[in-house]
């Protein structure tokens, strides 16, 4: 058939390694001739086709630009890359905002599209004025303003922060009909720059009946987190950068408790105080709330980690196909214990898979963007992945995890909590015009 | 002019100080806290009790408080108000007899699922009423737990709740809990 043609067979030159078209991950690398022109016959006559008209001069090459602001926005073709909001008309409740992570690329959250939760509306803080206090168990309580916390010795590292309510909705018996955003934009990932909290610790000397640290914001709900102080130790960080600028006044300006992998509402943001304990406090927000009810026995608390994760953010519902042939299949990846170690993706629902490839360089506790190379060929789809760590953890398929933790009787809100903590494999079906829709499979 | 002994006296308490302070090399920029600087701050009640402040409060001085600032969120007797005109929950009721069931959290209540009673008193303190934060006098806040308590009939309507009493109300799922990640609990 080669000789015949004076094309390589599709199948055996790039190499479609599982079902409906998954085509091997290194597809694209190092055969750029080869697989450009493949790919060039697989996109059809819309592509290719010759234009009635020479290429235009278009207006803005006609013309003087725009002013340059002094703090640049995106592209007004671009606006409808946005958060959304639950809370619009500011009704006394908490206010959540979502990462549209169908619209992004990449690992980084840009810093107006972290998502963010307020339960009191966001504070203004002078940062003149604020203080952070760490006392408690410690041998000299000590009191740290932001002009002192700016000499240290900073670190920077990518972590992401995701919310313990995240993907909610997967308890539904049924497939909410939602987007990416919608069921999983409560997670969002930025390189943090702060003070180790080691260090201050250290400059406090810890009482060794301490086993445990408070965490308080200042803002009105004066949120308050009990952490183990092994985690202090470890890799906590007093975060005052976030992507570079300092924090946006949502995700906690002027600095934020950074807990790398553990639930979000526990990286206290407008931090202020730190107090050093034998035993936890058992507040309301790690017992009304963040507390796992089981569907037999006893509940889970002091539930930290934000366990590994996926989803595929391209194609997704809202992100549809609009002809067969060549795409590429994005998403994200991470887990609360460690770096991504292998994500497989699958096109027939679970029957079969392949390894995406993991976009470098792989950062511990931070998103992970994998990719895989696809040729659809116009039938339905089902498009699933599913995570490992380098710590042997890997996500749960559907069944596993209801099997585990259950599922609600009745479809809920899509924006309600009825649970927390659910990392099981997202699929998306793609139907013959190329709809993406959310499925269970 | 300085003293020989002088210079090794100042020496001495220089590097004691930075001693105490931890390691030479860290920047220690921090102010010392003095006893006192952190009594508006130090709200953290922990579950058993500790850091409760002097003061007490009973059911019937928390009725009327919470009629005048708790009822237009929470309900008459808190016993929760009708969706928010979104469609979007209403702040939870704090009285209701419900029972929980399955891993549906939309059934859990203070009185069905709380551990502890002192939380009760920790998240009125630092968080209510949403408006005003802050605002309330800790005999209030006694006598709004006293109330909260007694409605959802987890104590006698005639007890005095204070630092010594509220420790010691035991709530009906104070055993109803597991650690997600044993291997992360302090020991």
């Amino acid at each position: 058939m080669e000789k015949r043609t004076g094309l390589p067979n599709i199948d055996e030159a790039v190499g479609e390694v599982a079902g409906n078209g998954l085509l091997h991950r290194r597809a694209l690398l190092g055969k750029g001739a080869v697989a450009a022109g493949i790919l060039g016959t697989c996109l059809g006559p819309g592509a290719t086709g010759a234009a009635a008209e020479p290429l235009a001069e278009p207006p803005w090459g006609l013309q003087i630009g725009d002013d340059t602001p002094a703090y640049q926005t995106p592209s007004k073709f671009a606006k409808n890359v946005v958060r959304t909001l639950a809370n619009p008309k500011f009704e006394p409740r908490s206010s959540i905002s979502r990462t549209p992570h169908h619209l992004l690329e990449g690992t980084r959250t840009p810093n107006g599209l972290h998502f963010t939760i307020n339960h009191t509306g966001i504070p203004e803080i002078d940062p003149l004025q604020h203080r952070l206090l760490i006392h408690g168990l410690v041998k000299r309580p000590l009191i740290f303003t932001i002009d002192a916390l700016l000499r240290y010795p900073m670190i920077s590292r990518p972590a992401f922060v995701e919310c313990g309510g995240n993907s909610a909705p997967l308890f539904s018996p049924t497939p909410i009909q939602a987007d990416v955003q919608a069921l999983h934009g409560l997670a969002s990932c930025a390189e943090w720059t702060g003070v180790s909290l080691s260090v201050l610790l250290d400059e406090c000397g810890i009482d060794p009946r301490a086993k445990w640290f408070i965490a308080e914001g200042a803002d009105g709900p004066h949120l308050m987190r009990s952490i183990p102080l092994a985690k202090g130790l470890d890799d906590a960080m007093i975060a005052l950068y976030q992507n570079g600028e300092p924090l946006m006044p949502g995700n906690g300006f002027p600095m934020r408790l950074l807990l790398p992998g553990y639930e979000g509402n526990m990286n206290v943001k407008f931090l202020r105080r730190l107090k050093l304990v034998a035993s936890p406090a058992m507040s309301y927000w790690e017992t009304q709330v963040y507390t796992e009810p089981m569907p037999r026995g006893k509940s889970y608390n002091f539930d930290f980690l934000n366990e590994v994760k996926s989803y595929i953010t391209r194609p997704s519902p809202g992100v549809d196909l609009k002809q067969p042939g060549f795409y590429e299949i994005s998403g994200i990846a991470y887990s609360g214990k460690g770096k991504i170690a292998r994500v497989m993706v699958s096109a027939d629902g679970g029957k079969s898979w392949g390894e995406a490839a993991l976009q470098g360089p792989i950062a511990s506790k931070a998103f992970t963007r994998f990719r895989m190379p696809w040729r659809w060929d116009g039938r339905p789809v089902i498009l699933q992945s599913r995570a490992w760590d380098d710590q042997g953890s890997f996500q749960p398929t559907r069944a596993e995890f209801v099997a585990a933790r259950g599922q609600l009787d009745a479809e809920p809100l899509v924006t309600a909590f009825k649970n927390h903590h659910c990392n099981t494999i997202t699929s998306w079906a793609v139907n013959s015009h190329g709809k993406v829709t959310h499925a269970y499979a | 002019m300085p003293t020989l002994s002088g210079i090794v006296l100042c020496l001495l308490l220089a590097s004691s100080a930075a001693m105490a302070a931890g390691t030479n090399s860290s920047p220690n920029l921090g102010q010392p806290a003095h006893p006192g600087d952190a009594a508006r701050w130090d709200i953290a009640i922990l579950a058993d009790g500790t850091g409760l402040p002097p003061g007490s409060g009973t059911a019937a001085q928390g009725a009327s408080i919470f009629a005048e600032k708790c009822s237009a969120c929470h309900g008459d007797g808190g016993r929760g108000t009708a969706l928010l005109h979104s469609g979007a929950p209403a702040p939870p009721a704090l009285v209701d007899d419900k029972k929980l069931k399955g891993m549906d959290e939309s059934r859990v209540t203070i009185a069905n699922y709380w551990p502890y009673a002192s939380p009760i008193f920790d998240y009125i303190r630092r968080a209510m009423p949403w408006n005003e934060p802050r605002s309330l006098t800790d005999h209030e806040v006694y006598a709004l737990t006293a109330y909260i308590l007694a409605e959802n009939k987890l104590i006698d309507a005639k007890l005095v709740i204070d630092a010594r009493t509220l420790p010691k109300v035991r709530m009906p799922n104070r055993d109803g809990f597991l650690p997600r990640f044993p291997e992360l609990m302090p020991r």
